[in-house]
């Protein structure tokens, strides 16, 4: 598996993709630390890109990834070696690549720029992101067989995390208003990795201060440890349920 | 030492292998033949556990191959056109197998490698290699750890008329040795010379199996295309299929 895992690294590194992918957040990084003097409002940019960004390439390229070494897996379990081991090599491999990428790209500028807690946690959620996209990626293709379908649906996914989950939570809000939301927002929240990325991150900066009543509520949850502990257990859910799916399909379709 | 029983497999309505029971012994040459879409591949990617089947089982070397991964040291695969990771390249490709085919005994057969002159390639990224190129690796790949039986999937679809010819000489040796070797092909003539046995499939059935020498006397032709035809023509194909 280890033999498998380096090959296929060996294979993703040299991606057009993925050198993109670095050198765009090193710009962006770079970009934002020298417009802003305030390191908060930098890594507040940085936050709002990275929830964009690192979700997209993160699901196209996994999707991607897979259905292009398709035959090549094929080839490969023609071999003495499990499905298990071959699938969990290009779910390591892919997602190794991409955590480089995000180490590169931002991870050493931030850590040059502002050393702190907050850019931490956002190393952090990058890395849960990519970990969690790359799985909910993988999900899609081995389930779905045609290519341009699968891609589609990546993109689906992306545009109902991004824009039409908020819509749909906004909607829950407006019609409820007069009832008390912070609890049933705080679960709805951990149902979107996206949201509750930006959520965690958020409330480690300086501006949650502005965000009202609720806002003061969710710092006083999510600083608690309490808190850190329920945000960092969704987000393993948010990986290992994906990919525990993908496994147990991938051990019994028929390729 | 691979034994078929029952096989069943269904995508959707169609029946891909509809109920196929077959014996392969070590020493035979099988050509599996068929129209497009009769099952030919089907069949192949279930023996290597690529396919789950509905109903039936397969037994390599007595062993179910539900049961284990290892018998796929057995085997060497060359599938039909493999396509390889881009950035990767042919020396690289090589290390890998080696790794992951590590436990196995024997010497190498390096005969391919040396013939096709894989050697010059070694530092050549698989995404530059023509569809000639690409068999050649495969073709090499199936052989590199000596197995007791090879799958061939049209092997010699895009090789040169030398290549061709220096594979067909591998295959025929390996026969020789006493190796299970079986051969998809649309080019009958290709492996009209080498094949011991023939099995001719269609819609998912096994409508023939024996060995070639009887088919001829059944068909009273000579060469294989035709007594293929002649099985096309018994079993009422017809190309609107």
């Amino acid at each position: 598996m280890k033999e498998l895992i380096l090959f296929t690294i060996k294979d993703i590194i040299k991606n057009k993709v993925i050198i993109a992918y670095t050198l765009f957040l090193l710009v962006t990084t770079l970009v934002l630390f020298s417009l802003e003097d305030n390191s908060g409002k930098a890594i507040l940019g940085i936050l709002n890109t990275i929830l964009i960004v690192t979700p997209i390439i993160t699901l196209i390229f996994t999707t991607i990834q897979y259905y292009n070494s398709y035959e090549f897996i094929e080839l490969i379990l023609s071999q003495p070696i499990s499905r298990i081991s071959v699938i969990i090599s290009e779910y390591v491999a892919i997602n190794i690549a991409l955590i480089m990428a995000v180490a590169a790209g931002m991870g050493i500028p931030l850590l040059i720029f502002s050393p702190e807690k907050e850019a931490l946690w956002l190393l952090m959620i990058s890395v849960f992101l990519t970990l969690s996209c790359s799985a909910i990626a993988l999900l899609i293709s081995v389930y779905i067989r045609d290519k341009a379908k699968g891609i589609g649906t990546s993109l689906l996914i992306w545009f109902y995390f991004n824009f039409i989950y908020d819509g749909i939570i906004l909607l829950i809000l407006f019609t409820f208003s007069e009832y008390p939301l912070e609890k049933p927002t705080l679960a709805l929240i951990a149902l979107n990795p996206i949201d509750l990325a930006r959520v965690t991150v958020m409330l480690q900066l300086d501006i949650s201060a502005l965000m009202g009543y609720t806002g003061a509520l969710y710092k006083d949850f999510f600083g608690s440890m309490t808190g850190i502990f329920f945000s960092m257990g969704c987000f393993a859910l948010w990986i290992i349920i994906p990919l525990w799916i993908t496994i147990v399909h991938f051990g019994k379709k028929d390729l | 030492m691979i034994q078929i029983d029952s096989l069943t497999k269904r995508f959707g309505k169609l029946k891909a292998l509809d109920n196929i029971s077959l014996f392969m012994n070590e020493g035979q040459l099988l050509s599996l033949i068929g129209p497009n879409g009769s099952g030919k591949t089907t069949l192949i990617k279930s023996i290597l556990g690529l396919i789950k089947p509905e109903k039936g089982n397969i037994l390599v070397d007595n062993k179910n191959i539900n049961t284990t991964d290892s018998y796929r040291n057995l085997i060497g695969y060359m599938p039909q056109m493999g396509k390889f990771p881009e950035n990767i390249k042919v020396g690289q490709l090589f290390t890998l197998w080696n790794k992951i085919r590590n436990k196995q005994e024997g010497p190498l057969d390096n005969d391919l490698f040396e013939s096709f002159d894989i050697r010059s390639m070694e530092n050549k990224p698989l995404r530059t290699l023509s569809g000639g190129m690409r068999q050649k690796v495969s073709a090499s790949l199936a052989f590199l750890f000596n197995p007791k039986i090879l799958i061939l999937d049209e092997p010699t679809s895009g090789l040169d008329p030398i290549s061709s010819e220096i594979l067909k000489e591998k295959i025929n040796q390996s026969h020789q040795e006493g190796k299970l070797i079986i051969i998809t092909s649309h080019i009958l003539s290709d492996i009209e010379e080498v094949t011991t046995h023939v099995a001719y499939m269609q819609d998912g059935s096994l409508l023939y199996y024996g060995p070639f020498e009887e088919l001829k006397t059944q068909s009273g032709e000579k060469n294989l295309s035709k007594s293929i035809a002649f099985l096309m023509k018994k079993n009422n194909y017809s190309v609107r299929h």
